[in-house]
């Protein structure tokens, strides 16, 4: 008789693994997604950033 | 010859499902609707990628903390109907992976949320953890009849989670609102136990019909549901209620109080007769009857978003 490759265990674990895959797939998304906001918003350190702000008491 | 297939002898092998199911999902589905009522609700406005970041988190947390739930009580949960079919009991799900799962994903929640948006909001996270699963779980729960008085705290926390998510501290109006889930959940819950209650007697949990008997009960889900109107109605009168919120919340206290009162007058032999049926119309209202609370808050959000408020009502607290 022959060896069954696709035993129902495997299907099992393949649909796991294919799971497991999407969600670390999505959380490298989501921490690109949050650096991008983190980094966007205006900082008052790096004179040269794009996002530069001078502080609140500079500009007053 | 003989069919090889060496993983034939090795037990059950989760389906991604299972471990889902470990998180209960239920409970999770809440936990993120209120979160995010806490959250869109409070005066400051929180970037949408910030805010699904941490709805993300604080649902992650509400999860392993059902897990380590479910590791711990994987020996009542086999004896009674309503959790027989759990992961664990029911053998999809080893205990070790459960307590693996749940402790890995708590840390993983907890430190995820101070980066995503504040300290604070990781705090409160990891103490909503601690306090479901050490406080109730291996603590109360087989301890007191008043179990889940204290209990319900864990569930009552994610608006406030999501209110500190977006504020980075605390005040009044989501004070209130853990007070509301506070309140509500001992009716919620001993509605449910006074038709599950040989279930509890036979996994020996001592939740109050089993220990004080029916009739003490009804008088207890009675007594709460008088201590959650005021605690309903008072959010009215924050910078989050309105006279929108104030009419629904009325309208749904009386429909709460008359369900509560026809509890408390049934006799033994009315029970029998419909099988618990008030009881379980009444558990039924009181998840309707949360679920309203909420969403009229943002309703209320959302109208003054817009300067569409209705009826201002003075700010009390």
């Amino acid at each position: 008789m022959a060896i069954h490759p696709e035993h129902e265990l495997h299907t099992r674990r393949k649909g796991r693994n294919v799971a497991i895959g999407l969600i670390l797939g999505s959380f490298v998304l989501l921490i690109f997604a949050v650096s991008i906001v983190k980094l966007s918003r205006p900082q008052s350190v790096d004179i040269n950033a794009p996002n530069y702000r001078p502080p609140v008491e500079a500009t007053q | 010859m003989a069919d090889i297939s060496p993983t034939d002898t090795r037990a059950y092998e989760a389906e991604f499902a299972d471990y889902v199911e470990l998180l209960k999902p239920g409970v999770m589905r809440l936990v993120v609707f209120t979160a995010l009522v806490g959250m869109v609700i409070a005066p400051v406005p929180v970037n949408p990628v910030i805010a699904l970041a941490s709805i993300l988190c604080i649902a992650i947390g509400a999860g392993a903390s059902g897990a380590l739930n479910m590791w711990w009580d994987r020996d009542v949960d086999a004896i009674m109907k309503r959790t027989q079919g759990r992961p664990i009991p029911s053998g999809r799900v080893q205990p070790g992976e459960a307590l693996a799962i749940g402790l890995g994903l708590s840390l993983l929640s907890v430190m995820l949320l101070a980066v995503f948006a504040n300290l604070m909001a990781a705090a409160w996270l990891a103490f909503t953890i601690f306090f479901y699963v050490v406080i109730y779980s291996m603590g109360l729960k087989r301890l007191t009849p008043q179990n889940i008085v204290i209990g319900g705290a864990a569930g009552a926390f994610p608006p406030l989670l999501g209110w500190v998510v977006a504020t980075g501290s605390i005040s009044l109006e989501p004070v209130l609102l853990v007070a509301l889930i506070l309140l509500w959940t001992p009716p919620h819950f001993w509605a449910l136990a006074l038709w599950r209650n040989e279930d509890y007697k036979a996994a020996g949990i001592p939740m109050l019909p089993v220990l004080r008997g029916e009739r003490v009960t009804r008088r207890y889900i009675f007594g709460y549901t008088l201590l959650l109107i005021p605690v309903s109605l008072a959010p009215s009168f924050t910078q989050i209620g309105g006279s929108l919120y104030l009419a629904v919340a009325l309208l749904l206290n009386a429909v709460l109080l008359a369900g509560a009162w026809r509890l408390l007058i049934r006799q033994e032999s009315d029970r029998d007769a419909d099988n618990f049926r008030a009881e379980k119309r009444f558990f039924g209202f009181t998840i309707f009857y949360l679920f309203l609370h909420f969403f009229m808050l943002l309703v209320e959000s959302t109208l003054r978003a817009f300067d569409l408020s209705v009826g201002a009502l003075p700010l009390w607290f």
